[in-house]
């Protein structure tokens, strides 16, 4: 299940933002559709990751949709790619309210320490994700480069 | 769930992704640089704490109104892969005050958004706000 979906936001991404004809659509739309899919692929995954007593589903995503992010940036694909795949898929796959009001909900009822562990996790694991991104896009070289 | 509810689920998500996404979207344009995702991270949060809490203290809301609000809706409208991206790349002066600003107001607003929540419903019975 978290396979199949990791697996299927991937391959969107990259088939989103391969296609050469994006130009012929308006950008309104790109950041739609790829609104669209990203909300999607996060309900797919972090309902199949999330925990009762800690938001993993949350944490999953947003580490994940930052790699993919970092990718774009730093490759770096532009234009209507970057709107459909980056604004559109990877900003909507990610989630920031969710991660205020879970930190809150932690916190709250107690759960101090995992509230901590989640912004210090959240925090963390996606800078590093996307150094990781930066430096896998300086291995590929510019799109097109190969 | 059955298959109909389960791709009924998924379209309501796409719907509000869509939507959602459109919002931040519109947001960023019209607010320059790292603003413009504060400003969304900011609101989506103050809405979606008042959301949930809304939804916590009363089941006035449905699961369908749920679906297409809190996952679909404002999980897209917030972003937390451009703010951590926006983040490394800013001066680390500006990525440290963007950072630590970003959560203060994420955590601000829900805790906002959670006592307007109890303020339009002061009790556990229905009280329609004015």
């Amino acid at each position: 299940m978290i396979a199949t979906a990791a697996v299927a936001l991937g391959g969107a991404v990259v088939a989103l933002a391969s296609v050469a004809t994006l130009a012929t659509v308006p950008d309104p739309a790109l950041v739609a559709l790829g609104g669209a899919v990203g909300a999607v692929a996060r309900h797919l995954l972090g309902s199949a990751v999330d925990r009762d007593a800690f938001p993993l589903g949350t944490l999953t995503v947003n580490v994940l949709g930052s790699f993919l992010l970092g990718l774009l940036v730093f490759w770096p694909v532009g234009g209507d790619a970057l709107l459909l795949a980056g604004t559109g898929a990877c900003g909507a796959f990610t989630t920031f309210s969710s991660f205020s009001v879970s930190t809150v909900r932690l916190w709250e009822r107690g759960d101090r320490g995992r509230a901590a562990l989640f912004v210090a996790g959240n925090t963390l694991l996606a800078g590093a994700a996307v150094g990781l991104a930066a430096v896998v896009a300086a291995a590929a070289g510019p799109p097109g480069a190969a | 769930m059955s298959r109909d509810s389960q791709t009924l689920t998924l379209g309501l998500v796409a719907l509000g992704g869509a939507a959602g996404a459109s919002a931040r979207h519109a947001v960023g344009g019209a607010l320059p640089g790292l603003w413009g995702t504060l400003a969304a991270n900011g609101s989506g949060s103050l809405l979606l704490g008042f959301l949930l809490y809304e939804a916590l203290r009363t089941d006035r809301l449905g699961d369908r109104t749920r679906t297409l609000l809190a996952t679909g809706v404002l999980s897209s409208y917030t972003t937390y892969s451009t703010f951590i991206v926006e983040t490394t790349r800013a001066e680390p002066l500006v990525g440290a005050a963007y950072l630590f600003g970003s959560y203060a107001l994420g955590f601000g607003a829900a805790l906002v958004g959670r006592d307007f929540a109890a303020r339009v419903d002061p009790r556990e019975g229905r009280e329609v706000r004015a």
